[in-house]
C-alpha cells in the first residue's frame, strides 16, 4: 500500500468512526446535564454533574429503571440461553443431515425473522392477557424467541458448515458416540460461532421495544427500552432528556462489555489447524 | 489384530450408481493391503465402508470372524488415519492421541504411559504440549498416526495420508509408515493414488476400477503380470507403451518393425486380426549400447526421436507412430480413465543415460521382446499372462514379508531386553 493510499485509509476510518460515535458522545455528555443546563448550545455540559445518574439509581426514577434493568438483564439472558441451544441443535441437523423440508425450514425461519413486530404485538397482547402470560417474564422471553431463534439457526448453520466432516469421524473412529463427538468436538470447534450468535441474539432481544412496551404494564416484567419511555421529568413543564440519557448510557455498557469480552473469541478462528495448513 | 474379508460388497447411492460392485477381498492378518485407482474408482468408499462411515448397500463385511455390517464405527475397534488429518484443533498434541482413549475411561496413568509410547514411536515427545495448528505438515501427519497407533485396533485404515505432504517428507513418512507396520505387525488397509506408495508399501495391491477389482497380488506381479489393459497402464511410470500389432505365425507386426513370440505366447494370440502389444519403456535400449550378448534376445528398429528427455540417472525419449483409428480411440478413452490425457499416439522409450540419440533424427533401438505383452483391443484382457509365474511371484513376497515381520519384531523384542 502506497503511503497516500494508507491517509486516505485512515481519513476515511476516522471520518466513519466520528460519524458512527458522535451520537454516541452527545449521549453521554447529555447525560451528565443538569435539567437548566440542557439547552445551553453547547456540546459540552457547562458544568458537570452527576444528578441524573442518581436520579435514576438512587432518586426518583430508580423505581423504574433499577426493575426494568433486572427484568431487561434476567429476560434476555434466559432468552438467550435458550435460542442459542435450541439453534445448536437444530443448526447441527441443517449442516450435518440431510432430511426432507430442510430448505422449508430455512426458509421459514428467514420468513420469520423478516415479519413485521408490530403487526404480531396486538394478537399477541390479547392472546397473552387470556392465558395469563401478560405482563410475565415468559411473556416476553416467548416472543423473544421468535426474534432471536431465526438469526441464531442462520449464523450456527454456516459455522457448523465450515467445521470439516472428517473431525466427526474421526472422533466415531476413535470410538465416540454421536453425542461425544457433538459435545467433545463439535461444540468445542463451534465456540467462536456460539459466542457470535449469542451476542447477536442478546442485542436484539436488548433492544426490542415493540414487545417490551406492548405486553408489560408494571415493573414485574418491564424491560429497559419501554421504562426509558415512561420516565417523566420533576415537573410537567421539565422533559427527563437528562434522565433518559444517563439511562441510555448504562444500558449501552453491558453492549459495549460483551463485545469487548468477546471479540477475540469471535474472530479467533479456531478451526485453523485442523486441516492440512 | 484381525482379518478382514469382503464378500460381494456392493455400494449404491441413491441414484442406483454402483460407487463399490460385487467386492470381494480377504485381507490376512498382518497383511498390508493398497486399494489403488484412479480417481473416482471407489477405493475411498471401500476404506470408509470397512471402518463404517459408509452403509453397505449389500454385501458382508467381516473382521476378525465377526460381520460388523450393522456395527457403528466405534464398535468396530479399527483405527483411521484421514486424507486431512482430522486432528482436533482444540487439544493439545497430548490429548489429541489420548483421545481414543480418554473416551474408552483409560485410567490416567495408563493414559500417560501409552501416550508416551506412541510419541516415542514418532519422536513427537517435545510437541506433546502445542496445539495442532503450530505444527508443520509433518508433525500433524505423525500425531494423526499417533492417534491411530495409541489403541490396540483390530487394523488400520490409511486414507491417502501423504498427498499433502510435499515430495521429500512423503518418501520420508512413506518409509516410516512401512517400518510401522512391520513392527507392529497390524493389518491395514492403505488408499492411494500413488504409484511409488502402491509398490513399495503394500503387500498386495488391489487395483480397482469403476467400483471394480481388477486384479490383487503382489506389486511384482501386478507389474511383470498384469491381468488387462487396464492394470497395464495402470502400475507404471511412466506408463506401459501399447502398440497396435497384427499377428502372422510366430510374429507381430507393429509400427517398430516385427515382434518375434516364443511357441506358447503364439499360441495365444493365434487367430486374431488386430492386437495391442504392451511394452514398458525399459523393454526399449539404444541399440548401439546394447551387448552382443542379450542382442539376439530382441529386435531391432529404427524410428525418429520426437523429444529426449535426459533426468541424469535416466533418460526418455518419446517415438510417435501410427495407429488405426479404432486403436487410437481405444488408447484415448483408457488414458483418459488413467487419469491422463495422451494427445498422441507415441511410445516413450527408457534408454541409457549416456546414449547420444537425438531430438528429431532417426536413431536405431533395440526391444526385448521376451518380456512383451499381448492384449486383446476390444475386451483389454492380457492373451499372454502367466498365471502361474504371477502367482510365484505373490508368493515369494509372501515369504519375504514373513520373514521381515519376524525381523522387525524379533528386534522391537531384543531392546527391550535390552533396556531392561
Amino acid at each position: 500500500m502506497s503511503t497516500k493510499e494508507k491517509t486516505w485509509w485512515y481519513v476515511g476510518g476516522v471520518a466513519i468512526i466520528i460519524y458512527a460515535l458522535f451520537p454516541v458522545a452527545w449521549i453521554v455528555s447529555l447525560s451528565f446535564k443538569a435539567p437548566s443546563d440542557i439547552a445551553n448550545k453547547g456540546f459540552l455540559p457547562t458544568s458537570p454533574t452527576g444528578e441524573n445518574y442518581s436520579t435514576i439509581l438512587t432518586g426518583t426514577a430508580s423505581d423504574l429503571f433499577l426493575p426494568a434493568l433486572r427484568n431487561s438483564f434476567g429476560i434476555c439472558l434466559i432468552a438467550t440461553f435458550i435460542s442459542c441451544v435450541l439453534s445448536m441443535f437444530a443448526a447441527y441437523a441443517i449442516a450435518r443431515l440431510d432430511f426432507p423440508g430442510k430448505k422449508l425450514i430455512l426458509g421459514t425461519a428467514l420468513g420469520v425473522a423478516i415479519f413485521p413486530v408490530i403487526s404480531i404485538v396486538t394478537p399477541l397482547f390479547n392472546l397473552w392477557r387470556q392465558i395469563g402470560l401478560y405482563d410475565t417474564w415468559l411473556g416476553l422471553i416467548i416472543p423473544y424467541l421468535s426474534l432471536t431463534l431465526p438469526i441464531s439457526i442462520w449464523t450456527m448453520s454456516a459455522f457448523f458448515r465450515e467445521i470439516p466432516w472428517e473431525m466427526e469421524q474421526a472422533a466415531q473412529v476413535d470410538g465416540a458416540t454421536t453425542w461425544q463427538a457433538f459435545r467433545k468436538v463439535i461444540v468445542p470447534l463451534a465456540a467462536p460461532g456460539v459466542f457470535t450468535t449469542a451476542i447477536i441474539a442478546f442485542f436484539i432481544a436488548w433492544n426490542d421495544f415493540a414487545y417490551g412496551i406492548s405486553l408489560t404494564s408494571t415493573s414485574v416484567a418491564r424491560p429497559v427500552p419501554a421504562a426509558l419511555g415512561l420516565f417523566s421529568g420533576a415537573s410537567q413543564f421539565e422533559d427527563p432528556t437528562g434522565a433518559i440519557a444517563a439511562a441510555a448510557v448504562i444500558v449501552t455498557i453491558p453492549v459495549v462489555a460483551l463485545v469487548l469480552l468477546f471479540q477475540r473469541r469471535i474472530v479467533a478462528g479456531l478451526t485453523n489447524g485442523a486441516v492440512k495448513g | 489384530m484381525a482379518s478382514i474379508e469382503m464378500r460381494n460388497i456392493v455400494k449404491q447411492y441413491g441414484d442406483g450408481f454402483p460407487a463399490v460392485n460385487d467386492v470381494s477381498l480377504d485381507i490376512a492378518d498382518g497383511e498390508f493391503m493398497i486399494l489403488v485407482g484412479p480417481s473416482g474408482c471407489g477405493k475411498s468408499t471401500l476404506l470408509r465402508m470397512i471402518v463404517g462411515l459408509e452403509d453397505i448397500s449389500s454385501g458382508d463385511m467381516v473382521i476378525g470372524g465377526k460381520r460388523v455390517n450393522d456395527l457403528a464405527p466405534r464398535e468396530r475397534n479399527l483405527s483411521m488415519v484421514f486424507q486431512n488429518y482430522a486432528l482436533y484443533p482444540h487439544l493439545t498434541v497430548f490429548e489429541n492421541i489420548a483421545f481414543p482413549l480418554r473416551l474408552s475411561k483409560t485410567d490416567d496413568a495408563e493414559v500417560r504411559r501409552r501416550v508416551t509410547e506412541a510419541a516415542d514411536v514418532l519422536e513427537l515427545h517435545e510437541h506433546l504440549e502445542r496445539k495442532p495448528a503450530n505444527l508443520s505438515g509433518g508433525q500433524r501427519q505423525r500425531v494423526a498416526m499417533g492417534r491411530a497407533i495409541v489403541r490396540h485396533a483390530e487394523a488400520f485404515l490409511f486414507d491417502e495420508p501423504l498427498s499433502n505432504l510435499d515430495a521429500k517428507l512423503r518418501g520420508q513418512m512413506r518409509t516410516e509408515i512401512s517400518r510401522l507396520q512391520r513392527r507392529l505387525g497390524i493389518t491395514t488397509v492403505y488408499v492411494t493414488h500413488d504409484q511409488t506408495e502402491a509398490m513399495t508399501l503394500g503387500d498386495r495391491v488391489c487395483v480397482l476400477r469403476k467400483g471394480k477389482i481388477q486384479q490383487v497380488a503382489s506389486p511384482r506381479e501386478l507389474y511383470e503380470q498384469p491381468v488387462n489393459l487396464f492394470v497395464a497402464g495402470f502400475i507404471g511410470s511412466p506408463p506401459m507403451n501399447f502398440l497396435p500389432a497384427r499377428p502372422e505365425g510366430n510374429r507381430l507386426t507393429t509400427p517398430f518393425g516385427p515382434v518375434e513370440l516364443d511357441q506358447k505366447r503364439a499360441a495365444a494370440v493365434a487367430g486374431r486380426d488386430l492386437l495391442l502389444v504392451g511394452i514398458r519403456p525399459e523393454y526399449f535400449e539404444d541399440a548401439s549400447l546394447v551387448d552382443e550378448a542379450k542382442r539376439p534376445l530382441g529386435t531391432l528398429f529404427r524410428a525418429r526421436v520426437d523429444v529426449t528427455e535426459w533426468l541424469g540417472d535416466q533418460q526418455y525419449a518419446y517415438i510417435p507412430y501410427e495407429a488405426p483409428a479404432e486403436i487410437t480411440s481405444q488408447l484415448r478413452d483408457l488414458s483418459r480413465e488413467l487419469d491422463s490425457e495422451e494427445l498422441r499416439t507415441q511410445a516413450i522409450v527408457s534408454i541409457d543415460s549416456t546414449s547420444r540419440i537425438r531430438e528429431g533424427r532417426e536413431a536405431e533401438f533395440w526391444l526385448d521382446t521376451r518380456k512383451v505383452h499381448v492384449f486383446d483391443p476390444t475386451t483389454g484382457e492380457n492373451l499372454t499372462r502367466d498365471a502361474e509365474a504371477g502367482a510365484r511371484l505373490t508368493q515369494m513376497a509372501e515369504e519375504d514379508r514373513a520373514e521381515q515381520v519376524q525381523e522387525a519384531q524379533a528386534g522391537m523384542q531384543g531392546r527391550h531386553a535390552g533396556a531392561a
